[in-house]
């Protein structure tokens, strides 16, 4: 922790923001820098970061938070699925509180139903050996940074000849939804500050389709608020330059080749597809689905179910959230109908969303 | 989506907590407003002030690095009624036991409820013992209830917060949360992270003899932490308050294994920890008597009572940056990347 305490240091974040301020002091225009990732809305939040900005530069979340992203009609289903007494639904903690059209994980769990919370695809695996009585249905949200951990236990499932180990399937990638967020008049976004992990996995060549399509700039940010200031900074030069390009802060992580090995797994269990983003729409070619040759695994294949037609509350505004279109206290169901305790939309509920991080931390 | 049925988070200790309390129990049993929910009941009889405390626990895994239920059932009632200034006498135990509870855990949890009652000063005077079928507990539960009395005639309570109070913490936060999902989860975290579960009865008693009513708000940050704790009080004084990260103690075993994991200390549960506001002219007092008692020796100045009285918490952070402190809503969970 003493390597973290590094990042966190007072004393240079107070010279880091001096910086920033001179830098832009003349600067008449607006930047509009958006994070498309659930941590770094989070630690924006945590660390107070925009409290401490000059008034030209302004942050706004994108779609960076897995849970939030996933459609309602995906929840429905894993809802549908967690009902069957044969299911044993397994899944990141943050999957149970979403709403879905009329339950949530966390009501099925309370009301009998298999639902177990695990910190890794290969606690599922685990799960699936102990109970082969049961279904094991792994809820597999994520972007490049979960996925290739879950085409990895597939794999091993396969090869432990295990047939009791399903993945209902949503996975994500990232860059594309940044290439459409980017051509969106009403929302000029003057830079991403590009997730970290996710980096790690794809590395920076990338984003270099979209730096040379929409010339938007791109840094690739850690997540400690030193690393946030510094990719800010980094973001003001490259608009005061007007020479956008992809750069990395975080390179004691990220690698120019990114992660080969990670890709590869994923590339072998995985194919582009066209995915639904929850507020977005379908984006083509920017979900992971199933290589036909594992198709062995897909719960939505393998575990015929009905799943109830979906209704979103009409007056949640997540949608427009997730496209950083508008801030949460905009939205009328925000501290009052939809609150952490009652959330309304997956925005509200995951520990990643950027309503969760506005209730939370905002002044 | 208003739960129509109880949910996990309705025990976190966090805001679903508070809305089952104050929408659906407190009203039918008690009628006591917020203001006035404090760890224990002040009851006067016979011109003598007592204290009146229960509480269960239920905590899994039942032995956990550092304690283990049965000491945790007692310190954290004795907790209870040292937080209202009292000091603990006596105290009932309900033990409800799972069948096939293996009788040498039971013996090793009750050898651990004596050795913490002797610790703490505290006699165990009534009890009762209920064994349920397989299944409808988990090995075992426990309430204890408490008495204790007052050696002093001034308040200490929840609503008592002042503008000017400085916020103390007798030492590092989270470590018992941290050991306990360890265990329960099976992380194999690398490091020593113990519970902190102690008696603070003593600690207490000092503080009272040693700044006596500079004491103003004494609370055991338990479930839903430090974060949680300190927003009750200040919605019970009608006080703001601000918080210093860096003068928050943490280990750095428990800020780590928070990191990994996503969670933030400030909402961590601790079972050996209070935190005290006290007059400013009486905390560097406050802080030189905790730091020579054995539980307060990591004791720490944290924040104070600004001159706001909208409720709000607020933490400056390590960077200089302000951000709000809210309740914990629903349960900590580990997140997804």
């Amino acid at each position: 922790m003493k390597y973290l305490d590094a990042f966190r240091d007072g004393a240079v974040a107070r010279k880091l923001v001096e910086k920033l301020h001179a830098r832009v002091a003349d600067y008449a225009g607006q930047m509009t820098f958006m994070e498309v990732c659930g941590t770094h809305t989070m630690a924006i939040s945590q660390h107070g970061i925009r409290s401490l900005l000059p008034e030209q530069i302004r942050l706004i979340s994108g779609p960076g938070c897995p849970v939030c992203v996933t459609p309602v009609d995906y929840v429905d289903h894993a809802v549908a699925l967690a009902r069957l007494p044969e299911v044993i639904i397994a899944t990141f903690g943050d999957m149970i509180r979403v709403p879905g059209s009329s339950s949530s994980l966390q009501r099925e769990q309370a009301r009998g139903a298999g639902v177990r919370i695990v910190y890794s695809p290969l606690d599922a695996l685990a799960l699936a050996q102990k109970h082969p009585d049961k279904k094991i249905v792994f809820l597999g949200v994520g972007f490049e940074t979960t996925a290739p951990t879950i085409a990895g236990a597939v794999l091993t499932a396969q090869r432990q000849g295990l047939s009791n180990f399903f993945v209902l399937g949503a996975n994500k990638t990232i860059p594309i939804p940044m290439a459409v967020l980017a051509s969106d008049p009403e929302l000029q976004v003057s830079g991403y500050l590009c997730p970290a992990h996710v980096s790690a996995i794809i590395g920076p060549q990338a984003y270099a389709p979209l730096v040379a399509q929409q010339k938007v700039p791109c840094v690739i940010t850690g997540f400690e608020p030193l690393d946030m200031l510094q990719g800010i900074d980094m973001l003001a030069t490259q608009v005061l330059e007007g020479q956008p390009r992809v750069e990395t802060q975080y390179s004691r992580i990220v690698r120019p080749e990114g992660n080969p090995q990670a890709r590869a797994v994923l590339e072998q269990v995985f194919i582009p597809c066209d995915t639904p983003w929850r507020g977005i729409g379908v984006i083509p070619g920017s979900g992971l689905c199933f290589r036909e040759e594992f198709a062995a695994f897909d719960a939505a294949r393998q575990i015929p179910v009905d799943v109830e037609t979906p209704r979103e509350h009409p007056g949640c505004l997540c949608g427009e959230i997730l496209k950083g279109k508008v801030r949460p206290a905009d939205c009328p169901l925000f501290r009052t109908i939809c609150t952490p305790e009652d959330p309304v939309g997956a925005c509200m509920v995951s520990s990643e969303g950027t309503c969760a991080a506005e209730y939370k931390y905002g002044i | 989506m208003k739960s129509d049925i109880i949910i996990l988070g309705h025990g976190s200790g966090g805001k679903l907590s508070h809305q089952l309390l104050d929408d659906v129990i407190i009203p039918r049993l008690s009628g006591l407003p917020q203001r006035d929910q404090n760890d224990a009941a002040v009851l006067t009889h016979g011109g003598r002030r007592l204290a009146f405390t229960t509480d269960s626990y239920v905590v899994d895994p039942i032995f956990f690095p550092g304690g283990d239920i049965g000491d945790l059932a007692v310190n954290g009632t004795v907790n209870d009624l040292a937080m209202s200034g009292a000091r603990p006498l006596y105290l009932s135990v309900g033990l409800i036991l799972e069948e096939g509870l293996p009788i040498v855990d039971l013996e090793r949890i009750l050898d651990s409820m004596k050795s913490a009652a002797a610790a703490a000063g505290v006699t165990i005077v009534a009890g009762d013992t209920k064994v349920v079928p397989r299944g409808k507990a988990d090995k075992i539960f426990i309430n204890t209830a408490g008495i204790g009395v007052f050696d002093h005639d001034f308040d200490i309570r929840g609503s008592g917060a002042r503008i000017g109070d400085k916020i103390l913490v007798n030492g590092a936060i989270g470590d018992h949360g941290m050991a306990v999902l360890a265990g329960r989860e099976g992380l194999d975290l690398h490091s020593e992270i113990k519970s902190d579960t102690a008696p603070l009865h003593e600690l207490v008693a000092e503080l009272i003899a040693g700044i006596g009513t500079g004491l103003h708000v004494l609370r055991d940050p338990t479930r839903g932490g430090v974060a949680t704790t300190l927003k009750e009080i200040a919605l019970q004084s009608n006080v703001d308050l601000t918080l210093d990260e860096t003068a928050l103690p943490v280990n750095e075993a428990v800020r780590g294994a928070c990191a990994i994991l996503g969670l933030d200390p400030l909402y961590v549960a601790n079972e050996g920890k209070l935190l005290a506001l006290v007059a400013p002219e009486a905390a560097e007092d406050a802080l030189a008597l905790m730091q020579r008692h054995p539980t307060g020796k990591g004791a720490a100045i944290i924040g104070e009572v600004s001159d706001a009285s909208t409720g709000r918490v607020y933490l400056r952070t390590a960077i200089g940056g302000l951000r709000a402190v809210e309740m914990l809503a629903g349960e900590q969970l580990p997140r997804i990347c």
